[in-house]
C-alpha cells in the first residue's frame, strides 16, 4: 500500500527528505488510522444492526450509537486535531537569523529563483533550486500575475504564493537526493508543466555551486557556440532573457546564465540535452502549450544548432 | 369563557412554538460569534499590535475568555433543551402532530445542537491555544 501511496519518490511526502515533510507523513498515517478505526466501528455497528437477528437490547443500542458513532470519532478527532496543531509552532517559526534565505517567484509558467548572497546582492537563476542538506532555508514567496503554490512534497508543506504579497516557508532538507517541486494551486493553460528540480547537496558542494552561480559567463569556445551567440543577441532573445556578462538582460523569462549546468528546460519539464533543447526552441508551443516564449521555426538547421551549441556552454 | 380560554391556551403555545424554534439556533449562533470573533481578533491584534517577534500571548488570552463564555451560554442553551426534550414520559421519535410532541423534538435538537457547538467552540479555541504567533 505504501509503494502505491508513495509512486514517484522524488515527488512525494510519504518518503521524506526533510523535517516539514517527515511530520506531515507521520500526521498522515496517524490520521489514515484514525480514520480507518472510525469506519471499522462505524460500519462494524451498522453491519452488526443489519446482521444480528432479533430485538437489540435499547439500553445497549444506545450506548453503543452514542459511544461508537459520536463520542468515539469526537475523542479521536480531537486527538488527531491536538497533534496536527501541536506541530504549526516550530513549522511556522521563522529560521535562525543567519540561514539561507532564498526568493522565489512565480511566473506563469516558471519560476525566477534568487539567492541573497549579501547586503542587497542577490544571485538569480530559474527553474531549479539547489539546497545545503542539514541547514534551515527560508523562501520569501511571491507572484508576478496569478496565484501560484509553492510545494516540494518530499521536504514539507506548500504555500501559496500570491501577488503584492510575501508569503513565508521554511524548510529543512536532511537527505542528499533529488527532487521534484511543482505548482499546487492552478494557474492556467501550462500549470502541470510549472514544476522545477531541488537538488540537496553537501554543504562544501554548495557553497561552491553558489560561488559559481555569481560569476558571469566567459567567452564561447569553438565556431559554433560562437555563432551562436551572435544569433542569440541578433534574433532578440536577449529581450527576454538575461545572461550575466553579455548585452542580453531581459526579465521577461527566464535567466539563462547558467542554462547549460541546469537538469532540466521549460520548468522541469524535459531533461536538458541537445535534442530536446532544439525541439524546445523551434517548436516551443508542442512542447509545452500555452508558453509565452514564441517558437522559432524560422530558424535553418545550423542556426539552431549554434544557438543550441551555445547555451549549452552556459555552466 | 370557555372559548377565552382556548384562545388563550392557543395564543401561549403559538408563541411557545416561535421562541422555541430560536433556541435551535442558539447554540450554532453562539459558535459562529466566537469564531468571528477569535478570528478578527487575532487578525487586527496581528496587524496592529503585534510585537516585532510576532508573539499573540494576548490573543490567547481573549479566545480562552470568549470560549469560557460561549461554553456557559451553549451549556445553559443545552440544558434548557434537555429539559424541554424529557417534559413529561413520552419516549422518541417525537413525531405526533401535537404540541407536546413538538415540544420536545424541539428540545432534543437544541440539546443535540448545543453538543455539536460545544465541540466546534472548543475545535476553534485549540487552534489560538497551539498557534502562539502572528506568523
Amino acid at each position: 500500500m505504501s509503494f502505491l501511496l508513495i509512486g514517484d519518490h522524488s515527488q512525494s511526502t510519504l518518503d521524506p527528505a526533510g523535517h516539514g515533510a517527515a511530520q506531515i507523513a507521520d500526521l498522515f498515517h496517524w490520521m489514515l488510522g484514525g480514520g480507518v478505526l472510525i469506519w471499522l466501528i462505524v460500519v462494524g455497528l451498522a453491519v452488526y444492526s443489519v446482521v444480528v437477528p432479533g430485538g437489540h437490547r435499547p439500553r445497549l443500542t444506545k450506548t453503543l450509537v452514542i459511544g461508537g458513532g459520536a463520542v468515539f470519532p469526537t475523542l479521536v478527532l480531537t486527538s488527531l486535531l491536538c497533534y496536527a496543531l501541536a506541530m504549526l509552532p516550530e513549522l511556522h517559526r521563522p529560521p535562525p537569523q543567519a540561514s539561507l534565505t532564498i526568493d522565489v517567484s512565480g511566473v506563469r509558467w516558471w519560476w525566477r529563483v534568487a539567492y541573497r548572497t549579501g547586503e542587497n546582492q542577490r544571485v538569480e537563476t530559474a527553474n531549479e533550486i539547489r539546497l545545503p542538506v542539514d541547514q534551515p532555508v527560508e523562501f520569501k514567496l511571491t507572484s508576478e500575475d496569478v496565484i501560484h503554490s509553492f510545494w516540494i512534497p518530499a521536504l514539507g508543506g506548500k504555500v501559496d504564493m500570491i501577488p503584492g504579497r510575501e508569503t513565508r516557508l521554511k524548510l529543512h532538507p536532511n537527505r542528499v537526493g533529488t527532487f521534484r517541486g511543482v505548482c499546487a494551486e492552478y494557474c492556467g493553460t501550462a500549470h502541470a508543466q510549472m514544476a522545477f528540480d531541488v537538488l540537496v547537496m553537501p554543504q562544501a558542494d554548495f557553497e561552491q555551486w553558489l560561488r559559481g552561480q555569481q560569476r558571469d559567463v566567459s567567452e564561447p569556445s569553438g565556431p559554433a557556440a560562437t555563432a551562436g551567440r551572435a544569433l542569440f543577441h541578433r534574433k532578440g532573445c536577449g529581450a527576454c532573457h538575461t545572461i550575466r556578462g553579455t548585452d542580453a538582460g531581459g526579465r521577461v523569462g527566464p535567466d539563462l546564465t547558467h542554462f547549460g549546468s541546469r537538469l532540466s528546460l521549460g520548468a522541469a519539464i524535459k531533461p536538458n540535452d541537445a535534442d530536446n533543447l532544439r525541439r524546445w526552441i523551434s517548436r516551443t508551443h508542442d512542447v509545452k502549450p500555452g508558453v509565452q516564449m514564441p517558437a522559432f521555426e524560422m530558424l535553418n538547421r545550423d542556426e539552431l544548432d549554434s544557438i543550441v551549441a551555445y547555451l549549452e556552454q552556459l555552466n | 369563557m370557555a372559548m377565552t380560554e382556548t384562545s388563550n391556551h392557543n395564543e401561549i403555545n403559538k408563541t411557545d412554538h416561535v421562541t422555541s424554534i430560536w433556541w435551535i439556533v442558539a447554540a450554532p449562533a453562539v459558535w459562529a460569534v466566537h469564531f468571528l470573533a477569535s478570528y478578527l481578533t487575532a487578525a487586527i491584534f496581528c496587524a496592529k499590535f503585534a510585537d516585532s517577534d510576532g508573539s499573540a500571548g494576548e490573543v490567547q488570552l481573549a479566545v480562552m475568555a470568549y470560549t469560557v463564555v460561549a461554553i456557559v451560554i451553549i451549556a445553559g442553551v443545552g440544558w434548557s433543551g434537555r429539559r424541554r426534550h424529557r417534559d413529561g414520559h413520552d419516549r422518541s421519535p417525537h413525531d405526533g402532530a401535537t404540541t407536546a410532541d413538538l415540544r420536545r423534538m424541539i428540545g432534543l435538537s437544541t440539546f443535540l445542537l448545543s453538543l455539536l457547538s460545544a465541540v466546534a467552540t472548543v475545535f476553534t479555541a485549540l487552534v489560538f491555544y497551539f498557534v502562539e504567533t502572528c506568523h
